[in-house]
């Protein structure tokens, strides 16, 4: 079992608890356990950066302090909220490339009796530890109720694999990380264009018009690919197109009803959890009944998939030229 | 042969002046001296269209040391924070920090085009230094109050279905060690003001 260090961030405390509730469902059977850090505190979203720099990173950096005071086996520290997880990672960061703010941060740590060594820890959001580290094999191990006949549209957002400090993404645009997680747990995954398009941040709270625009975007282009179900790893990204969805239709005259729930919530229902420990049901724009609904068909969709009789396929037309075929593996992917 | 004696360029002074302090004041190295104009930031905003200036044209305003443009134009506050021109950058400018920059010099001075976003910023981290964690009812009460009134009948539904789903707690969480985090806050306006 490894173990690693963890902090959670105010919205998984709130607004995002399902997060929190389905994270800690699936640790068991994904075999990795958490330790939370002692006492953390806010990682000042992106509204201290934008109000005065030195206090931003000092804030920052208590976590990171507190952390690397508690580092035991393992260096890293695992954030499952994009912005935070950005936070962390940048401040880890740049006080390694600028000395100034080093010594700046570390001069106000100084004052609660703390310190901080850029590249201590190893800063890493929870979806790649579980590609990286858990690895997909397992996750198919542990599936027990395939999400066999669920349309999902895989929504990273942005600040995962952008500006990806530490290099873990080769593609910053349309990496397909969320993907394959979620056509491991069975679930038929369109090929949706705004995986890592922004949902408008604090937008909502200070330029309506201009998020709700992009909670627009977002939510009619999921619903064009016909998927049922949107899929986050996000707090922020969840609660803008979940709790904004209404005052965004009331602005543009639609009727959008998309659900939208935490990858670790699907992980869950396809490990043969209690959708309610889950933390299904939160939602504002309900996802439980889409998700029974999708997952009605799904014992016999499952046992064809995985059965023995080939999957259909159209038989060549008699009068047509020979073609090459592929073989069955390669039209997999 | 005589070599006219050139002195060098005032106007290009306010502008070397101002990307020197946008250049000190942003956190990581910003690289904003690379800019070569094209304009891809600008290009794969999300929100150009609601922009003052697009990002490239905030850039050659520093250069041209027009400082006050720069400060009372809205584009910092329209940025998302998404990166999308950061990794299409082709000279690798971390335009988002730049960005977060320009909005802590005009925070200094008070010289932002609108107070919307610099108060919701300014509720937020009241909040989160006061209990060591943000608070969201306080901060969405508050704000909506102050700048959106009209919104609330509108989202009252969502505040309820939000609190009826245990998903907004009506007292903020407070760390165990405040203390500490303001000392540290202390220690580090001290030495932002002292830059």
């Amino acid at each position: 079992m490894s173990s690693y260090l963890y902090y959670p961030g105010c919205s998984m405390e709130g607004s995002g608890r399902s997060y929190r509730e389905s994270l800690e469902g699936v640790l068991e059977p994904l075999g990795i356990s958490l330790e939370e850090i002692d006492d953390w505190n806010c990682c000042g979203a992106t509204e201290y950066v934008s109000l005065s720099t030195t206090p931003a990173y000092a804030m920052i950096a208590r976590n990171l302090a507190i952390a690397a005071g508690e580092k035991k086996n393992g260096e890293a520290l695992v954030a499952a909220c994009s912005a935070c997880y950005l936070n962390l990672a940048k401040a880890d960061h740049y006080m390694g490339e600028q000395p100034a703010l080093n010594a700046r941060v570390n001069d106000a740590l100084g004052a609660g009796g703390l310190h901080y060594d850029p590249g201590t820890l190893k800063v890493r959001h929870l979806l790649e530890v579980i590609l990286t580290d858990v690895g997909l094999d397992k996750v198919r191990a542990a599936v027990k109720k395939p999400l066999t006949g669920l349309k999902v549209a895989p929504y990273l957002g942005c600040m995962v694999p952008r500006p990806d400090v530490d290099g873990a993404y080769a593609d910053h645009e349309q990496p397909k990380s969320l993907d394959m997680l979620l056509k491991a747990l069975g679930a038929e995954v369109v090929d949706y264009p705004l995986r890592t398009e922004c949902c408008g941040g604090h937008m909502n709270q200070i330029a309506p018009k201009v998020g709700l625009e992009l909670v627009r975007r977002l939510v009619s282009e999921a619903e064009r690919l016909e998927a049922v179900m949107m899929v986050t790893v996000c707090p922020m990204c969840q609660i803008n197109i979940d709790a904004y969805q209404g005052e965004m239709n009331a602005m543009f005259h639609t009727h959008h009803k998309m659900p939208i729930v935490f990858f670790t919530q699907l992980m869950g229902v396809a490990f043969g959890l209690e959708p309610k420990k889950l933390g299904i049901g939160r939602e504002y724009t309900n996802a439980s009944k889409t998700l029974a609904k999708a997952l009605k068909a799904a014992p016999e969709l499952a046992l064809a998939a995985a059965g023995a009789a080939p999957a259909h396929r159209p038989r060549p037309d008699k009068r047509a030229l020979p073609m090459p075929r592929m073989a069955d593996s390669e039209v997999e992917e | 042969m005589v070599v006219a004696q050139v002195s060098p360029p005032v106007v290009a002074d306010a502008g070397a002046r101002f990307l020197a302090e946008v250049t000190s004041k942003t956190a990581g190295v910003s690289r904003l001296e690379m800019c070569i104009q094209c304009g891809s930031c600008g290009g794969s905003c999300p929100s150009a269209s609601a922009m003052d200036h697009t990002p490239r044209a905030i850039f050659a305003l520093i250069r041209a040391g027009k400082r006050d443009e720069v400060l009372r134009s809205n584009t910092p506050w329209m940025c998302l924070s998404c990166y999308h021109c950061v990794v299409r950058c082709p000279q690798e400018i971390e335009i988002t920090d730049v960005m977060y920059a320009i909005k802590t010099i005009a925070e200094k001075e008070h010289a932002y085009p609108s107070n919307v976003g610099p108060d919701f910023g300014g509720v937020f981290i009241g909040q989160a230094k006061r209990f060591g964690r943000s608070w969201d009812l306080g901060l969405t009460a508050r704000h909506y109050l102050r700048h959106f009134p009209l919104r609330l009948p509108g989202m009252t539904p969502m505040a309820f279905g939000l609190f009826r789903h245990g998903r907004i707690g009506l007292l903020p969480t407070r760390i165990r060690q405040r203390k500490q985090l303001h000392a540290i806050l202390k220690r580090a306006d001290e030495l932002e003001r002292a830059r």
